[in-house]
C-alpha cells in the first residue's frame, strides 16, 4: 500500500494566501511533462515492492493540463508501477478551468475517479480577498457540471476566517455544500504564512487581518454542522461520508509510503523524507544526481514525533499500545505521563489505548503535539 | 597598539601574530576590549645599547578600574593612547590622573591617525589642555599600520627613567594581576620594587599572610620563561602551588619569609562587589554542574563572588557579585561558552546597608533579603561620582538624564569650546539598569562615562514586588527608589507582557508595593493553536516547527502555573528594547 502524488505547479495566478511553490508561466510545460514522465520512470524501485493504491494530481493547478497529457503521465505509472485496479486517483481542480467539455472528457477517457475541487467560498468579496481566479457563479456551475457528469467521488474545499466572510456567510456557504450533497469536504482556517503576498498585505495594512475569535466561532459551526449532517471530521481538517474519506491523504496521516513527483513534491518511504528542487528549469534540467533539494533520515524520535503530531489529529488517535509495540516503553512511558493533564483539562478523550482530541482539543492540537514530543 | 609595539620588537613573529595578541579570551578578541590585565617583557636595541621594556596592557572599562590602579602602580611610564577619532574620554581622564598620582612619566599618542575622520589638531589641543605638555610631544601613530611605532619606543627610552629601588634591600614585589592554569595552579604577576628573588625562595604574601615556596619564577615574554633570579626592576610570575585565585590579590606585597619588609607596597585594597544578581541553572538539575562551573571562574576571576541562594521561582541557585554590568555580562557570557552553562540571570541590584532599629547595620545583596518593615529604621544606598564627558550639543538631554536618575550635577566645565565634563553625583543603583545604554544613545554614542563609589546615603526605598497570577516572583522583586515606583511597576508590567508568551490560561502581570497593586496587565490565553493543513511535504516543517517550538518551552521557567522565558527574568534592562 503506497501513494504516488504529482506535483503541477501552474497556475493562471497566484492565490494571496498559497505558500506552495507554484509558476505562472507555461512556458516550460512540454518539457515539464517530459521530465515527470522521465522522473516516474527513474524512481521506480523507491518504493519497493509496494503496491499502488491511490494517484493525486495536486497542485498548483493540475486541471491546467489537457486530459491527453493526465493521461499520458498516468500511463507512464501504470507502465512502471503496479497499481491496484480500484485505486483511487484524485485531481485538484480549479472552477474555472473544468467547464462541461473537459469533465466529460475526463469522466470518459481517464481513469481519474475523484474531483477536488478548490471552491473556497461561494461569495465573490471572500474570492476577491483569496485573489481567487474564478467567481460565484462559476463555482456553484462547476459543481453542477462534475455531478452532471458523474463523478461520484467529489471533494470541495472551504476556507473559514475570512476577514469578509461574516458568520451568516459562513453558515450559508455550509448550506450549499450540504445541499448539493457532496460526499466529502475539507475545510481550512485561512492562515497567514510568512512571505506570502497576504503576509505583507495585512502588515501593510491594506488588508484586514484574521481575527481570531471569528475564526474560532466558524470553527465550531464547521464541527456542529457537518456532524448534524452526518459527516465525520476524520481528519481536523476533514470530513466525510461513510466510505469518502480521502485514501490518498490518509497515506500521509496514517504514517504510510508514498514518492512524490515534480518540483518540491515530498516522498517517504517508512525510513527518510526527501524532496526534489523547487525550481521549474532545475526540474526540468534536472537527473538523478541534482533531482533532490534535500533528504532526511529520520531518527527513532523524530518518527515518534511525526507519529504524535499526524495521528492526534485523526479520528483513529494515538494509540498506546502502537507506541509501545513500535518505539518502546521509553516512548509509551512518556506518552502517558504527558498526555494525563490534557485528560484532566478535556483536551483529550481516552478510550481504551486510544487517545483523540475532543473537539476542545482541536484547537489546541499544535500546542498538545509539541508538549508530547520526545527530545533527544 | 600593544600589537604593534610586539611586532616591532620583535618579541611576536609575523608567523604568530594575529590581531591582539594579549587578548588570549575569544570574548576579547570578538569585542575588541580588554578585561584582563596582560603582561609582556619586550628587547628593544636603540644606538647599539639593548633596553628590556615591560609592558602592561590594561582594560579601560571602569568596572575594572581597581586592577588598573594597580598596573599603573606597578610602572615607571604610560602611554596615553587617544583616539584622533574621538578624542579623550571620561574613562582616559580617570587613569591619566591615576598614572599622574603614581608619578608616572606620560608619554601622548595620538592613535588612528591612519583614518580619514582623525582631528588631529583638534583633539592635540585636548591633549595639551588636560596635561600641559608641548604639541611637539604628542606623537602621531597607528596601531592599524604601525606608523609612529618607531617614535613612541625610542620616547619610552629617553623619558621614562629606569627603576628606582635597591637590590640589596629585603624583597618587596606589587602583585599585579594573577591567571589560573589548570596544570600549575594560579600563577601571580608581581613588579619587583626592591630586594631580589630566587627560585626556591620562602615568600609570604603581606595582606594574606599565606607562605609558599616559589616553585618557579620567571619573565613574562610571548610565553612564559622560568629563571633563577629575578631582580629590583624586574617584571615576573611566580608559580607556588597555589590552588585558588582567593589566595592571590591583586595589590599585595610579596616578601621573604625570613627577611621581609618593613611595609607593604600601599595602595592594596580588597575589591568589594558592587552589583550582585542571581544565577540559577536552566535546568534545575543542573545545580551542582553550575556550583562547579562558577567555582573555576572564580580560579581565574577572584573578583567574582558567589554565595548559594534559593528562590521559590527557580529553586536553587548562587548570589553572585560583580564589579560592574559589563563584568556581570562577561561573566554570563563565559558560562555559556566556556562551560557551556545555560544560566538566568536574575535582575542585578547593588549592595543596600540596612539600619536596624536596634541601629545595627545589615549589608543586603537581594531585595528578597530585606529585613521585616518593622525592622528597618533605614535604608542606605551607594552613590558614585560620576564624569561625563560629552559634546556640548548633548548636554541638556543629559542633564535630564541624570535628574531622571535621581542625579546631582555638581559640576559643569567646559574643556574646550564644544566639549564639557560634568561631575554628577548619583545613586550606583540607578545606573546599574538602563543608564549607560541611554547615555550613549541620547549622545549618538559620543558621551563617555566614567565613576568611582563615593559612599552611602539614606534613601526612600521601597521593595516592588511582581506577581504572576497571584503569586510573587521574588526573583522578579527590584529595591526602588518610592518616587519612580509607579512608573517603574507600570513599565515592567507592560514589557513583561511582551516578553511572557500567551499560554493556556490568561495570565495577571501585577506590581506590587506590599499589598498595594500598583499596576497591571493581561496576557489573554492561547484560544487556538493549530495548523490547518497537513499533507505529505508539511510533516517536516511542521516537525521541525514543533520540536523548535519544544526546545523553547525548556529554556523556560515555571512559576506557579506560568511558564516564564529567561529572558523575561531580565526584564529591567530591556526597558528600553
Amino acid at each position: 500500500m503506497a501513494g504516488i502524488y504529482l506535483h503541477i505547479p501552474f497556475c493562471k495566478q497566484k492565490c494571496h494566501y498559497c505558500n506552495f511553490y507554484t509558476t505562472g508561466s507555461l512556458k516550460y510545460r512540454d518539457d515539464f511533462v517530459k521530465a515527470i514522465k522521465l522522473e516516474i520512470q527513474s524512481r521506480k524501485d523507491y518504493l519497493g515492492s509496494n503496491k499502488i493504491t491511490t494517484i493525486y494530481f495536486g497542485g498548483g493547478t493540475p486541471s491546467m493540463l489537457s486530459v491527453e497529457e493526465l493521461n499520458e503521465i498516468l500511463e507512464t505509472i501504470y507502465g512502471v508501477y503496479d497499481v491496484e485496479p480500484n485505486s483511487e486517483i484524485t485531481l485538484e481542480s480549479n472552477p474555472d478551468d473544468i467547464d462541461f467539455e473537459y469533465l466529460a472528457d475526463l469522466k470518459k477517457h481517464s481513469p481519474i475517479n475523484r474531483l477536488s475541487i478548490g471552491i473556497q467560498s461561494f461569495f465573490d468579496d471572500d474570492l476577491k480577498y483569496l485573489h481567487r481566479v474564478h467567481d460565484s457563479k462559476r463555482a456553484k456551475k462547476c459543481i453542477e457540471n462534475t455531478l452532471k457528469v458523474g463523478f461520484e467521488n467529489l471533494t470541495i474545499d472551504l476556507i473559514y476566517g475570512i476577514p469578509t466572510l461574516t458568520n451568516d456567510k459562513w453558515t450559508e456557504n455550509l448550506k450549499l455544500f450540504f445541499d448539493y450533497n457532496i460526499p466529502h469536504l475539507s475545510s481550512y482556517s485561512l492562515t497567514v504564512e510568512p512571505k506570502t503576498a497576504l503576509d505583507v498585505l495585512i502588515r501593510k495594512q491594506r488588508f484586514a487581518n484574521i481575527d481570531e475569535k471569528q475564526s474560532i466561532k466558524h470553527f465550531n459551526t464547521l464541527i456542529e454542522q457537518t456532524d448534524k449532517n452526518s459527516y465525520v471530521n476524520y481528519e481536523i481538517s476533514n470530513f466525510a461520508k461513510k466510505g469518502f474519506y480521502s485514501k490518498h491523504n490518509s497515506i500521509y496521516w496514517l504514517g504510510g509510503h508514498y514518492i512524490g513527483f515534480g518540483p518540491s513534491a515530498h516522498s517517504y518511504n517508512g525510513l527518510s523524507r526527501q524532496w526534489n528542487v523547487m525550481n521549474m528549469k532545475k526540474y526540468c534540467n534536472s537527473d538523478s544526481s541534482n533531482l533532490i533539494k534535500e533528504k532526511e533520515v529520520l531518527s527513532e524520535s523524530q518518527m515518534y514525533n511525526e507519529y504524535i503530531l499526524t495521528s492526534l489529529r485523526t479520528s483513529w488517535g494515538c494509540d498506546l499500545e502502537h507506541i509501545y509495540n513500535v518505539f518502546g516503553d521509553g516512548y509509551s512511558e512518556h506518552f502517558h505521563k504527558t498526555i494525563i493533564p490534557f485528560i484532566e483539562s478535556g483536551k483529550i478523550l481516552k478510550r481504551g489505548s486510544v487517545y483523540t482530541l475532543t473537539n476542545a482539543g482541536k484547537l489546541f492540537a499544535d500546542g498538545i503535539a509539541s508538549t508530547l514530543f520526545f527530545d533527544i | 597598539m600593544a600589537d604593534r609595539l610586539l611586532e616591532y620588537t620583535g618579541t611576536v613573529s609575523e608567523r604568530d601574530l594575529q590581531a591582539q595578541v594579549l587578548d588570549d579570551m575569544d570574548i576579547e578578541r570578538e569585542r575588541g576590549i580588554t578585561i584582563k590585565s596582560h603582561a609582556i617583557q619586550m628587547d628593544y636595541v636603540h644606538n647599539d645599547e639593548k633596553f628590556v621594556l615591560n609592558l602592561i596592557d590594561t582594560p579601560g572599562h571602569v568596572d575594572f578600574s581597581y586592577e588598573v590602579s594597580r598596573s599603573i602602580a606597578a610602572c615607571e611610564g604610560a602611554l596615553l593612547i587617544v583616539d584622533a577619532t574621538q578624542g579623550i574620554q571620561a574613562q582616559t581622564i580617570s587613569n591619566l590622573y591615576l598614572a599622574i598620582e603614581n608619578d608616572l612619566e606620560i608619554i601622548p599618542v595620538l592613535n588612528k591617525m591612519d583614518l580619514d575622520n582623525a582631528m588631529p589638531d583638534e583633539v592635540k589641543d585636548q591633549i595639551v589642555d588636560l596635561i600641559g605638555c608641548d604639541y611637539e610631544d604628542i606623537i602621531e601613530a597607528s596601531g592599524k599600520t604601525g606608523y609612529g611605532v618607531d617614535v613612541i619606543l625610542d620616547s619610552i627610552i629617553h623619558k621614562v627613567p629606569y627603576p628606582k629601588g635597591d637590590t640589596n634591600e629585603p624583597l618587596q614585589a606589587l602583585i599585579f594581576d594573577s591567571v589560573f592554569n589548570s596544570f600549575r595552579g594560579i600563577i601571580a604577576y608581581f613588579r619587583i620594587f626592591n630586594g631580589e628573588i630566587k627560585k626556591g625562595d620562602k615568600v609570604k604574601f603581606v595582606n594574606t599572610e599565606r607562605e609558599y615556596e616559589a616553585n618557579e619564577i620567571g619573565v613574562l615574554r610571548l610565553d612564559q620563561e622560568s629563571r633563577d633570579i629575578l631582580r629590583t626592576g624586574d617584571v615576573g610570575y611566580i608559580i607556588s602551588g597555589i590552588k585558588t585565585s582567593k589566595e592571590v590579590k591583586v595589590g599585595d606585597t610579596i616578601t621573604h619569609l625570613n627577611n621581609p619588609c618593613i611595609s607593604a607596597i600601599s595602595g592594596f585594597e580588597d575589591v568589594k562587589p558592587m552589583v550582585f544578581a542571581g544565577i540559577y541553572p536552566t535546568d534545575p538539575d543542573d545545580y551542582e554542574e553550575l556550583r562547579a562551573s562558577i567555582e573555576k571562574l572564580q580560579l581565574n576571576d577572584a573578583s567574582l563572588t558567589y554565595e548559594p541562594e534559593s528562590s521559590m521561582a527557580l529553586g536553587f541557585g548562587f548570589r553572585c557579585g560583580f564589579l560592574g554590568l559589563l563584568h556581570m555580562e562577561i561573566i554570563q557570557e563565559r558560562l555559556d561558552r566556556e562551560f557551556n552553562m545555560n544560566v538566568i540571570t536574575t535582575m542585578p541590584n547593588v549592595s543596600y546597608n540596612v539600619v536596624t532599629n536596634k541601629n545595627e547595620i545589615i549589608e543586603v545583596h537581594n531585595p528578597s533579603g530585606l529585613p521585616e518593615h518593622k525592622y528597618i529604621d533605614h535604608i542606605e544606598e551607594p552613590y558614585i561620582k560620576s564624569q561625563i564627558i560629552t559634546q556640548s550639543d548633548f548636554i541638556g538631554p543629559i542633564i535630564k538624564l541624570c535628574l531622571d536618575k535621581r542625579g546631582e550635577l555638581k559640576n559643569q566645565v567646559y574643556l574646550s569650546t564644544s566639549r564639557v565634563e560634568l561631575t554628577v553625583d548619583m545613586p550606583l543603583g540607578e545606573i546599574v539598569f538602563d543608564f549607560y545604554d541611554k547615555l550613549k544613545s541620547i549622545s549618538k554614542g559620543y558621551a563617555s562615562f566614567d565613576y568611582h563609589i563615593s559612599g552611602y546615603k539614606p534613601a526612600k526605598l521601597i521593595k516592588l514586588d511582581i506577581l504572576l497570577n497571584g503569586e510573587s516572583v521574588d526573583a522578579l522583586s527590584t529595591l526602588i527608589h518610592f518616587d519612580n515606583a509607579y512608573d517603574f511597576g507600570k513599565r515592567i508590567c507592560s514589557k513583561l507582557k511582551e516578553l511572557i508568551p500567551r499560554q493556556q490560561y490568561d495570565i495577571a502581570i501585577q506590581a506590587a508595593i506590599g499589598a498595594k497593586i500598583i499596576a497591571r496587565e493581561t496576557i489573554k490565553a492561547v484560544r487556538k493553536d493549530v495548523t490547518a493543513k497537513c499533507y505529505g511535504g508539511d510533516i517536516t516543517r511542521k516537525r521541525k516547527l514543533l520540536e523548535k517550538q519544544k526546545k523553547g518551552k525548556k529554556r523556560m521557567r515555571q512559576v506557579g502555573n506560568v511558564e516564564v522565558p529567561q529572558q523575561a527574568f531580565l526584564v529591567v534592562l530591556k526597558l528600553n528594547d
